[in-house]
């Protein structure tokens, strides 16, 4: 499937990268050889066949409804890169 | 050599006293500051941690407390999260990342009495198979240094192909345990999906993704197994089924195993020579009095495909947590929060992450979803059925590990999809979630020449026998690369 670069701009917005301008046609090239080589997948018969997304088919698993995990919010925001009074900060987005 | 021993030589040495932990690790540190190091298979050195582990190892063994692994030196893959210690994973955008908590699976080596030495070199995010996707430089086969090690475990192989450590960790989503093993000439098992704990180990395709040990042979990988798998409340894709001593099944006799030969991995892609070092392993299972016959898995050619839209797909999603706000790195002078997420990402990522990511979101984006992911997990099944049906008529199957024996550095890394069927042999395990081993069984010119055995489900015993009885009858996994790595 050739991929134009109006799909590699539209795909790189929702998957929040910047593709520079001068590089758009070298990735839709290699976006475009490996859909080319998923194309094979194609042709095989999978009428009524259900998607497997776990190879043992196993569900979820429950446990009892008790507290295990305690407070961590200090250390995981020790190594998170600005924090303040226990909040993430981020660059404003409403003014 | 105390780094030519093998894990059960090692614990002889320091039952009977002839060494103790602190002295092996010094060794084995020493190593690491030696020459052997310029094959850049490691990312971070523990030292320290790595001293005072020894020490209490050498203090419990006085007690009588000795663990399992109890001053084993060991190197983790840098996937795994370690507490305290930087868990890169191969990427800048985990630099600076010093992990809050331990993977399972570091856990459960450490209460073993394995010793840390450090983090081993990776493709960045266990994504490719040359190791040449790292921040950290590619990694340089200790068999020829202009070669590479395979990947994404090419670190932990090449560590333990080098006698840098007794044995490490590694990941194989879609044959990255299996092609560096194959390629470095160790051993190396990805057990069933689900065996072995994911929690704490940085995902890519958790599907897929599944840890396994890489060891100078069978027996040492039993050994780690027994330690590494078993079921994990904090990961419930985790198998709720007891391990087994993978150890006692070793010397079982494997007269009478009927071993299939998957026709359509013996196809025009492999290289003559390997296919013929194959058949000469094959021959040797063969006088042990295994029994061969042929098998189809017409499956096949649909595998790389499928991994190709569900393993970027996952990673698409996975990745998405990497945005500069909670860890990791984060751009400079953010001028808002589109520009935040997007320059974090950007100039943090490589550019085979960057491309796995545009993948995996366009076959999961409106429109596409049916055409792609949705058949790709279709065809999963398909390639599961497949292997069930040949598993009516044999125990195990048998194959190449990888077409080739180690490529050039370089040589494909600007051809992605050549790159990229380097899996060929190993990403239909993966897809199917089935337990394989790749094992070393000849010499190719100067590069040594994996085989893999793939199991049915949770057949890690019989995998790990028959790897044992071949080693038994065989030297190829005795055997060191030379001093410098030929060119």
């Amino acid at each position: 499937m050739k991929v134009t670069r109006d799909v590699v701009e539209k795909i790189a917005e929702l998957a929040q990268l910047q593709i520079p301008d001068g590089e758009l046609a070298a990735v839709s090239e290699k976006m475009s050889r490996v859909l080319d080589l998923v194309e094979e997948m194609q042709s095989a018969d999978t009428a009524g066949i259900e998607p497997m997304a776990n190879p043992l088919d196993a569900t979820q698993l429950l446990r009892p409804d008790v507290v295990t995990e305690h407070d961590q919010r200090r250390l995981y925001q020790d190594i998170a890169p600005e924090t303040k009074d226990g909040l993430y900060l981020v660059p404003k987005v409403i003014d | 050599m105390l780094h030519e021993r093998t894990i059960t030589e090692l614990r002889l040495g320091l039952e009977n006293g002839e060494f103790s932990a602190e002295e092996l690790t010094r060794h084995y540190l020493s190593r690491l500051e030696g020459p052997s190091q310029d094959i850049n298979a490691f990312i971070t050195v523990t030292g320290n941690i790595a001293l005072e582990r020894a020490k209490k190892s050498d203090i419990d063994r006085s007690k009588g407390h000795a663990g399992p692994l109890s001053g084993i030196p060991i190197a983790h893959k840098d996937v795994f999260c370690t507490r305290g210690v930087r868990t890169s994973a191969g990427s800048l955008i985990l630099d600076k990342f010093i992990a809050p908590y331990s993977a399972t699976v570091v856990e459960k080596l450490e209460q073993a009495g394995a010793v840390m030495l450090g983090k081993t070199n990776q493709d960045e995010f266990a994504m490719g198979s040359s190791n040449e996707n790292s921040h950290y430089g590619p990694v340089l086969n200790p068999w020829d240094r202009t070669r590479v090690p395979g990947g994404s475990s090419g670190g932990s192989a090449a560590a333990v192909a080098a006698g840098l450590c007794a044995a490490s960790t590694g990941t194989d989503t879609g044959g990255s345990i299996r092609q560096p093993s194959s390629f470095c000439g160790v051993t190396g098992i990805k057990p069933t999906y689900g065996r072995i704990s994911r929690w704490g180990i940085i995902a890519y395709a958790s599907s897929l993704d599944q840890a396994g040990p890489i060891t100078q042979t069978a027996e040492d990988a039993a050994l780690m197994l027994e330690v590494m798998a078993g079921h994990d409340p904090k990961d419930s894709t985790s198998i709720a089924a007891g391990v087994p001593r993978y150890t006692d099944s070793l010397a079982n006799p494997i007269k009478g195993l009927r071993i299939g030969l998957c026709q359509e991995y013996f196809d025009e892609g492999l290289d003559a020579t390997t296919g013929k070092l194959i058949m000469e392993a094959v021959a040797v299972l063969e006088s042990q009095g295994a029994v061969i016959s042929e098998v189809s898995l017409s499956t096949t050619r649909y595998a790389v495909p499928a991994y190709y839209v569900i393993a970027p797909a996952e990673c698409s999603a996975n990745l998405s947590r990497y945005d500069g706000v909670r860890f990791g790195h984060r751009c400079e002078n953010p001028k808002d929060l589109d520009d935040l997420y997007k320059r974090t990402r950007s100039e943090a990522f490589g550019n085979e992450v960057k491309q796995r990511i545009l993948v995996g979101a366009f076959a999961l984006s409106t429109g596409y979803y049916d055409a792609y992911y949705r058949k790709a997990q279709q065809v999963r099944r398909l390639i599961r059925n497949d292997f069930q049906e040949a598993f009516k008529t044999v125990d195990l199957l048998l194959s190449p590990t990888a077409p080739t024996p180690a490529f050039r550095i370089g040589e494909k890394s600007d051809d992605q999809v050549a790159m990229y069927l380097q899996d060929i042999y190993t990403i239909s395990s993966n897809l199917a979630g089935l337990p394989a081993i790749s094992i070393p069984a000849g010499i190719h010119g100067h590069l040594p020449t994996g085989l893999q055995l793939i199991g049915n489900y949770l057949d890690e015993a019989r995998l790990l026998n028959v790897a044992h009885q071949y080693q038994l009858q065989t030297n190829w996994h005795k055997l060191s690369p030379p001093a410098g790595g030929t060119a």
